[in-house]
């Protein structure tokens, strides 16, 4: 299990997607995979920046990579406003060109490439996102 | 991230380069912007020096693509786009708002 603690700042992404691509390595994962896994922690710590930190360099965001018989769980702690993606409607993908709407799309994708995505809020210990994903899974 | 521009007779090449995510992604929106405001609208975007793309990057087009066919003027189509970004713009219903091409030549033969 590794932890390591970031500013909530977009240029800090680069560095979180490596060190989570790192983990998804260890599990066992394909390129596949760990671009499926970096693309969902990217757009969840993008929407703690945004939504629960409500602009960059409000606070941090803490990371632990815990990868177990082929499954990465990958656990996204923040101290910002409760923002619960399980919350947010899906975003129309058949809308045409001029009615569709991106807001929603990171957590959509964020469900799609992840096997398990969990949110829970609490007033004393922040915010956790648990995304999970099983090599050679569904998500 | 890094862009490059080309202009031909009938459409401007863009080639864009290292990773679009919440950081770059204006970058490639001001660039979009300052090709479509010279009245360029007619625009290939080369992807194929693209490592990764996020959510952020799919605004940067979607913004794009709606300005450019604005009034009929234009369009912007993809060019080279590489598997994991094929994939993700698949999963997000992209695919259908923009032609892709699987060379250079294709893409700006289409205008």
């Amino acid at each position: 299990m590794r932890t390591e603690i970031f500013p909530a700042a977009f240029e800090q992404l680069d560095e979180i997607r490596e060190f989570v691509g790192a983990a998804a390595l260890d599990a066992g994962m394909d390129n596949k995979e760990i671009y499926a896994v970096q693309l969902a922690t990217d757009e969840a710590c993008t929407n703690v920046i945004e939504h629960a930190y409500g602009g960059e360099m409000h606070g941090q965001i803490e990371i632990t990579c815990h990868v177990q018989d082929r499954t990465l769980t990958v656990i996204i702690h923040d101290h910002g406003k409760s923002f619960d993606p399980n919350q947010v409607p899906e975003p129309n993908l058949n809308a045409d060109l001029s009615k569709r709407r991106i807001g929603g799309l990171g957590i959509y994708l964020m469900r799609k490439l992840m096997d398990e995505v969990t949110y829970e809020a609490s007033n004393e210990t922040g915010n956790t996102l648990t995304l999970l994903k099983h090599k050679g899974g569904m998500g | 991230m890094d862009i490059t521009k080309q202009e031909f007779k009938h459409c401007d090449l863009l080639t864009v380069k290292g990773r679009v995510d919440s950081a770059t992604a204006p970058k490639l929106t001001e660039a979009i912007e300052a090709t479509q405001k010279a009245g360029h609208y007619k625009i290939v975007l080369d992807m194929s020096g693209l490592d990764y793309m996020s959510s952020a990057g799919f605004r940067a087009l979607l913004a794009g693509q709606r300005n450019s066919k604005r009034y009929n003027r234009g369009e912007m189509v993809l060019a080279l786009v590489p598997k994991n970004i094929e994939d993700a713009l698949e999963l997000a219903g992209f695919t259908e708002l923009f032609k892709r091409f699987d060379d250079i030549t294709a893409a700006v033969g289409y205008f």
